[in-house]
């Protein structure tokens, strides 16, 4: 099982800030994941529509679309940040 | 050392360079950057959401690296979050080295990055009732990039 965290308007669009799932033997990467999430509810895909515009953090360590996610336990999604 | 710290409530810009500067007397510069909440046209208040897991690591990270590039640099740096009104102060970035240009890159390098990799996410609210979360800028990223 890992715990999925959503932050701003991808919290938002996927209706919930977090969600515990166990992920198909088949998703290993950051990308599979979001593939695979997209296909869970309208507002996941609407959410994750736009890759450009995502971004993930595996277990609190910003990723990439080929970071491995194997024995993660918490992987975030969420809009390019904007602090400062 | 430069120190992160994360908090909800308001910052005092003298109290802090005070604390940092506190029973030195080699160090010839200090320098301290205040990011505010600016009122534009119809903005009534900006809210700051983060990854509280992540959020003051990842700050940390950010200073120790800046404290690594500029090994005679010492600060602090303060990030708000919560809903924030025009005028307010967002993030403080208060450096101190022994000359001022060491101070001055480091705080810039500080701000830089904080805008850039601290997960922080901005949402404006205004005054005919709508919000929209603010969009990342690519000179943003170009500012941040220029360190590399």
């Amino acid at each position: 099982m890992v715990q999925l965290v959503y932050f701003a308007w991808v919290r938002e669009m996927v209706g919930t800030d977090a969600e515990t799932l166990a992920l198909p033997a088949h998703v290993t990467t950051v990308a599979e994941l979001l593939d695979w999430l997209a296909t869970r509810s309208d507002g996941h895909a609407a959410a994750l529509a736009d890759r450009s515009r995502i971004r993930v953090a595996v277990d609190q360590q910003f990723a990439g679309a080929d970071t491995a996610i194997s024995g993660a336990r918490e992987i975030a999604i969420f809009p390019p940040v904007t602090g400062g | 050392m430069i120190a992160a710290r994360l908090q909800a409530q308001a910052f005092d810009i003298a109290a802090e360079q005070a604390a940092l500067l506190a029973g030195r007397t080699d160090l010839g510069a200090a320098v301290a950057f205040t990011g505010l909440v600016r009122a534009d046209d119809g903005l009534v208040a900006l809210t700051l959401e983060h990854y509280p897991a992540m959020t003051l690591a990842q700050m940390q990270a950010i200073a120790d690296e800046a404290a690594a590039r500029w090994p005679g640099v010492f600060g602090t740096a303060i990030h708000r979050h919560g809903r924030l009104l025009p005028g307010e102060a967002i993030v403080l970035v208060v450096t101190a080295s022994s000359h001022r240009g060491d101070a001055f890159a480091a705080a810039q390098y500080l701000m830089d990055w904080l805008k850039t990799h601290a997960p922080f996410w901005k949402r404006e609210e205004w005054a005919d009732g709508t919000a929209r979360w603010v969009e990342a800028k690519v000179e943003d990223d170009a500012a941040a990039a220029r360190w590399d």
